[in-house]
């Protein structure tokens, strides 16, 4: 661990993984809260996928990969929306339609852009080749992200525990929706370099769903959920470099072992606390009944 | 004259087919209404649709002569229990704290004043020591209950509740019954959707009868008549007759 410290030191390229892969785990960790509470987990992966197309068309017209993820990523929600509301078909297939057919569009334009891009660096991730641009990227993102959840805190809590509510007094629920689907898109397309494209969906569902296990506010949820991302990242790119593994597999190994533990020790929904209070109510029940036969 | 609320040729229909077709009625201030009628008569959906939650193909809605777009903050709304997510991660003291969100505005938060006017609320619903515990640890009344707080929270003229004594227990029924009928005496509107007619002589002023249409408006012992019941329920009228409800 001391020679990692002082690598970080040492290696500015280790300094920007570092720096990405925190704020990744931040961002992830609080649009994830709303995403899982939504019910719209399957969502957060197709949208993830469906960058794909976007980023090689992107390429294809020398334009920032931005522009055409946040793109190919409207298309997807508007898209699957359409299909679930005009025909009999339900949400996760029509989920699972649209994004399939994105992503191997995707898979096919990638190879036909014919650019310096690696399709398995998309995909998978790269940590340690964050440039400086990247960074910038995903500081500026993450701004972005931060700071309408904190502005408009109030109205994304409300349309999401109470719709109906919410429009019953004038919320547009609409276009809240679509302004959570640019948020999710702008997160992916920032953790492409840490987690990649098809490990985004776990840095965004495992450490809310942690913080879910462990509290009863949506404050603290969003907040341990952040701290849980930030965390997976700092020790997942510190065992990915010493042992030199993807980076992206690893951090999402590290979430996953968090919810584990949550999942087992959480004081309230945890399995472990749940049985030990089972076991007590039960005993309580048979030390009751014998004392009223004594 | 002006009405509190005024509802004209009001239709909807979800995919081609009527479900109500041409309502029209109006209601003066301090009335508590019961929206009666049988199973898929559409009594969720008038008042969604009254709401503007839902499309509507004809109609209008008028509050105090205005339309329902410039009126919200007068209008509270209660959904089905079903319709609410039990696990969500939210104290009860918070939910009836969204009550005050209509009021506080866009990029504000609630402050102290509010913070206390919610506890008040919980307060008149009895609900005041569970202030920190998540909705999903109350039993059905006491939700119910912190639901009406929320809405009393509002500050509102016009109430609608949808379904609010579905299985919840006699003391939270009594106390929710108590609260809407002290809103009556001060003059504002509340709405109720009901399906048990037993109760509706104690509970209600006027009743609204419907069936896809309306069956019939006005007072409640004019509305109990076995003619209307009869075109409103079919074949189950004979239930309701037996049970001596009809007059």
């Amino acid at each position: 661990m001391m020679d990692f410290i002082s690598d970080i030191q040492n290696y500015v390229f280790l300094q920007k993984a570092l720096f990405t892969s925190i704020m990744v785990g931040i961002i992830c960790g609080v649009i994830g809260c709303f995403i899982i509470l939504r019910g719209m987990a399957l969502m957060g992966d197709a949208i993830s996928h469906a960058v794909l197309p976007g980023i090689a068309v992107s390429y294809m017209l020398g334009i920032n990969y931005l522009y055409g993820a946040v793109f190919t990523g409207l298309l997807t929600s508007v898209g699957i929306g359409f299909i679930s509301q005009n025909s009999r078909v339900k949400n996760d297939s029509s989920i699972g339609i649209v994004f399939s057919s994105f992503f191997a569009l995707g898979i096919i334009l990638i190879a036909k852009a014919k650019s310096t891009i690696d399709l398995t660096s998309i995909l998978f991730g790269n940590v340690l080749s964050v440039r400086s641009s990247d960074m910038w990227m995903t500081l500026i993102i993450g701004t972005i992200v931060l700071l309408v959840v904190i502005l408009f805190y109030k109205e994304l809590l409300v349309s999401t525990f109470d719709p109906t509510f919410a429009a019953s007094y004038g919320l547009p629920n609409r276009l809240i929706h679509y302004v959570l689907m640019i948020l999710l898109t702008l997160v992916t397309v920032a953790s492409l370099q840490t987690v990649g494209v098809i490990l985004v969906v776990a840095m965004l569902i495992t450490p809310a769903s942690t913080a879910y296990l462990l509290t009863n506010r949506l404050s603290v949820m969003i907040v341990l959920s952040a701290a849980f991302g930030a965390f997976s990242a700092i020790i997942g790119l510190y065992f990915s470099f010493e042992h030199n593994l993807s980076s992206g597999a690893v951090i999402v190994l590290v979430t996953t072992v968090l919810f584990l533990i949550a999942f087992v020790f959480a004081p309230k929904q945890g399995i472990y606390w749940r049985s030990v209070r089972i076991r007590k109510n039960r005993n309580g029940v048979i030390t009751r009944k014998k004392e009223s036969f004594e | 004259m002006t009405y509190q609320v005024e509802v004209r040729n009001l239709s909807v229909s979800y995919d081609g087919e009527n479900v109500l077709s041409t309502i029209n009625f109006n209601v003066d201030g301090g009335k508590l209404i019961g929206i009666i009628g049988p199973n898929g008569a559409g009594k969720s959906t008038l008042m969604k649709a009254i709401l503007e939650l839902i499309h509507r193909d004809h109609g209008e809605v008028l509050v105090d002569g205005k339309p329902m777009k410039d009126v919200r903050k007068k209008v509270a709304y209660v959904p089905q229990r079903a319709a609410i997510d039990w696990d969500f991660p939210i104290t009860v003291l918070k939910t009836v704290l969204l009550g005050t969100y209509p009021q506080v505005g866009i990029f504000r938060r609630p402050g102290k004043s509010e913070k206390r006017w919610a506890l008040e609320c919980l307060q008149k619903v009895g609900m005041d020591q569970f202030a920190n515990r998540q909705i999903g640890e109350l039993s059905g009344g006491q939700q119910q209950r912190v639901f009406l707080a929320r809405a009393l929270a509002q500050k509102a003229n016009i109430f609608f509740l949808d379904e609010p004594f579905v299985g919840i227990d006699v003391t939270s029924e009594a106390l929710i019954i108590g609260i809407l009928k002290e809103l009556r005496d001060g003059g504002d509107s509340v709405f109720v959707v009901h399906h048990d007619l037993s109760k509706v002589e104690d509970y209600f002023d006027e009743l609204l009868l419907l069936n896809k249409e309306l069956i019939a408006f006005g007072p409640v012992a004019r509305v109990m008549q076995s003619e209307y019941l009869r075109t409103a329920y079919h074949s189950q009228y004979g239930v309701w007759d037996a049970l001596g409800v009809v007059r």
